[in-house]
């Protein structure tokens, strides 16, 4: 996997690179500007790009107003976007265009590398991660005010966490001490619940529960 | 619709605005001869009412040394206020003409019966306004009764040497002693023509500058009952001195709020890691399975003081607000709020920062209240910069009954006022009881 890393702060930056180069991934380049970060994307065509949302010269959101230039130049282009808070907003930008591959994740989450590699290899393959605390905000959102997730049993409703952050069945069934055929069920039932179009493709299956979260 | 409006009293505006469109000279004359007519209503009513109150201030303010004065004075000022306002109210309306009231506000704790009654008097006395109002209670039977007058009488002398010309100068014809029109001596045709001539261009500026006259009048009642400059000065040093009283404390307050939230919160997580990892290291060799599960003790001590500190960097200054400014970051707070919420922004650019923060936590905690208190179903934000000014706007459709702490203070609303009040900013309320509840925050600043 070949990995393009933006991050202003330099002890951030180097120990995700060792973190990153421990678990296999190929380092093409790890920038701390908004500009280097734009070249490297447009010269280096990594499969992922990690970045930090706020980047100097400007220290406003560069990082992630050049990632979505980038993905707009090469839609589709796996980005996962890393920082110290999580806003819904943000995270509503990076799925608008709804091709996936995209991430989104407090900075904390580099503490799990198990779980913060596999979020980055999962963006790289065109899936999702998202922060649980942005799901957590959708879903207290939603349940005050949405009808059918009221209907959810709380099984369901933490299947359905799991799924929005981008969790596969397998790691859904893992995490909840289930078998995945348990976890497919739950799947359908909340499908079936919310009304949404069931899809055997998991990134078509997460992305639909991220719009439809979104829309309370 | 111009029939409509040349008939009616009010049309002073659509008339001389009809007259400007239809290109037909009426427009100006009519709003001259209604001037005439408001200046004549005025003069009338301030010559018997501004002298009978005169009277009447002088005489119960001589008796207070008798005691019935102290009695008597409070309602004659309060009729004298009336009477000031009411001079206001058409110099406002008829002329454009703003005059504030100065007037001190009375004492908030303010007892009944005699005492009560004594303290008022002592008060109304003492307040320089009062005195102001009796010195143009003095004035506005003369020079403010004949500039009131002035319109209508420019006009009436214009008509009269329009009728020595027409043949009234025959009266006058050969006569011992002339007639003085203006500096004009009647005494013949050529003397009455010429006092003709006078009367056409004496009409001629009645009916051009009738309006004009008439906010002579109201001017000078401005220059007798508005504040004077320096008391505007002394306001906006007590204002000053209050909102910046204000400031300092606020920031004390916060100041305090954040040490003892770093001294409980994150710098107590970073000791016990530290502790933790001591220990640990003493471990790692004698009991590896302890020292692993210390390991992930300190790791969630680590993760907790992130959270805290990422809760105190967004109580001090929330990092959208940095990163995208007060229009995002006011639609991040309406993303976060457990209603539906519509935001629309209107800004130029990003608004100084201090006013920035200032709007947003302003916003945030009139969201709040709205959340605790509204009984909501929806909230409307609006956020828009108007050359001078930013002002934003949070309207919501829940129960109303929100403002007395706006005036009170000591609410949520109070405290949003003050925190405005730094930047001479001002919080308006509008909530009738069963809603819809409208706040208006209007902040003088500057856009990059």
């Amino acid at each position: 996997m070949r990995v393009v890393l933006a991050e202003d702060l330099f002890l951030l930056r180097d120990g995700l690179v060792r973190l990153l180069e421990a678990y296999g991934c190929e380092m093409l380049a790890a920038v701390a500007t908004g500009p280097e970060l734009s070249r490297a994307l447009a010269e280096l065509e990594p499969d992922v790009a990690v970045v930090d949302v706020r980047l100097p010269p400007s220290h406003t959101d560069e990082g992630l107003q050049c990632a979505l230039a980038a993905r707009r130049a090469r839609p589709g282009l796996p980005v996962l976007v890393l920082s110290q808070h999580v806003e819904r907003l943000y995270a509503r930008e990076l799925l608008a265009d709804g091709d996936g591959g995209v991430g989104y994740l407090l900075k904390d989450r580099v503490f799990d590398a198990d779980r913060f590699v596999d979020a980055v290899r999962r963006v790289a393959a065109g899936g999702t991660a998202m922060d649980p605390q942005v799901i957590s905000q959708l879903l207290d959102r939603g349940r005050a005010r949405d009808e059918p997730l009221g209907r959810l049993t709380p099984r369901e409703l933490e299947v359905l966490e799991l799924m929005a952050q981008g969790r596969s069945n397998t790691a859904i069934a893992a995490q909840l001490l289930v078998t995945e055929r348990a976890v497919a069920k739950h799947t359908s039932n909340i499908f079936a619940k919310l009304d949404l179009k069931v899809s055997d493709d998991d990134n078509r299956r997460v992305l639909a529960v991220l719009a439809y979260l979104d829309r309370t | 619709m111009a029939g409509t409006a040349a008939g009616t009293t009010t049309a002073g505006d659509a008339g001389a605005a009809y007259g400007g469109g239809g290109g037909a000279p009426a427009g100006p004359a009519r709003a001259a001869l209604l001037a005439a007519v408001r200046g004549f209503a005025v003069a009338l009513t301030a010559l018997p009412a501004s002298v009978v109150l005169l009277v009447c201030t002088l005489v119960s303010v001589a008796l207070i040394p008798l005691g019935v004065g102290v009695l008597t004075t409070p309602s004659v000022l309060a009729l004298v206020r009336a009477h000031a306002r009411a001079r206001r109210a058409l110099a406002a309306r008829w002329a454009g003409v703003r005059i504030p009231e100065a007037y001190r506000p009375p004492p908030a704790d303010a007892r009944g019966g005699l005492v009560g009654r004594a303290e008022r008097c002592a008060h109304l006395l003492k307040d320089p306004a009062t005195w102001r109002d009796v010195l143009w209670l003095l004035t506005d039977p003369s020079a403010g009764f004949l500039t009131a007058l002035a319109p209508a009488l420019v006009l009436a002398y214009g008509v009269e040497g329009l009728v020595l010309a027409a043949g009234l100068w025959r009266a006058f014809d050969g006569g011992a002693d002339p007639y003085w029109y203006a500096f004009v001596p009647v005494d013949g045709l050529g003397t009455g023509m010429a006092a003709g001539g006078l009367g056409l261009v004496l009409l001629a500026v009645g009916l051009r500058f009738g309006p004009v006259l008439l906010r002579g009048h109201f001017t000078l009642t401005k220059a007798l009952l508005g504040r004077p400059p320096e008391a505007e000065l002394h306001e906006r040093i007590d204002r000053l001195t209050e909102t910046r009283h204000d400031a300092v404390d606020a920031s004390a307050t916060e100041l305090r709020r954040i040490e003892r939230d770093l001294h409980d919160g994150a710098q107590a997580r970073l000791v016990a890691m530290g502790m933790d990892l001591g220990t640990i290291e003493a471990l790692v060799e004698k009991d590896p399975a302890r020292a692993k599960a210390l390991l992930a003790k300190a790791r969630e001590d680590s993760a907790a003081a992130l959270a805290e500190l990422r809760d105190l960097v967004r109580g001090i200054h929330p990092p959208v607000l940095a990163e995208r400014g007060l229009g995002d970051a006011v639609r991040a707070l309406a993303l976060r709020l457990p209603l539906p919420a519509e935001v629309t922004v209107d800004l130029p650019g990003r608004v100084e920062p201090p006013v920035e923060s200032a709007a947003y936590f302003a916003v945030s905690e009139v969201l709040t209240n709205v959340v605790k208190h509204a009984r909501a179903d929806r909230v409307w934000i609006d956020v828009r910069y108007t050359g001078v000014m930013l002002s934003v706007t949070v309207t919501d459709d829940g129960i109303g009954g929100a403002g007395a702490g706006a005036a009170g203070g000591g609410s949520g609303l109070g405290g949003v006022e003050r925190r405005l009040g730094a930047f001479d900013g001002v919080l308006a309320v509008s909530s009738p009881v069963g809603g819809p509840t409208v706040v208006t925050m209007e902040i003088p600043c500057v856009s990059s």
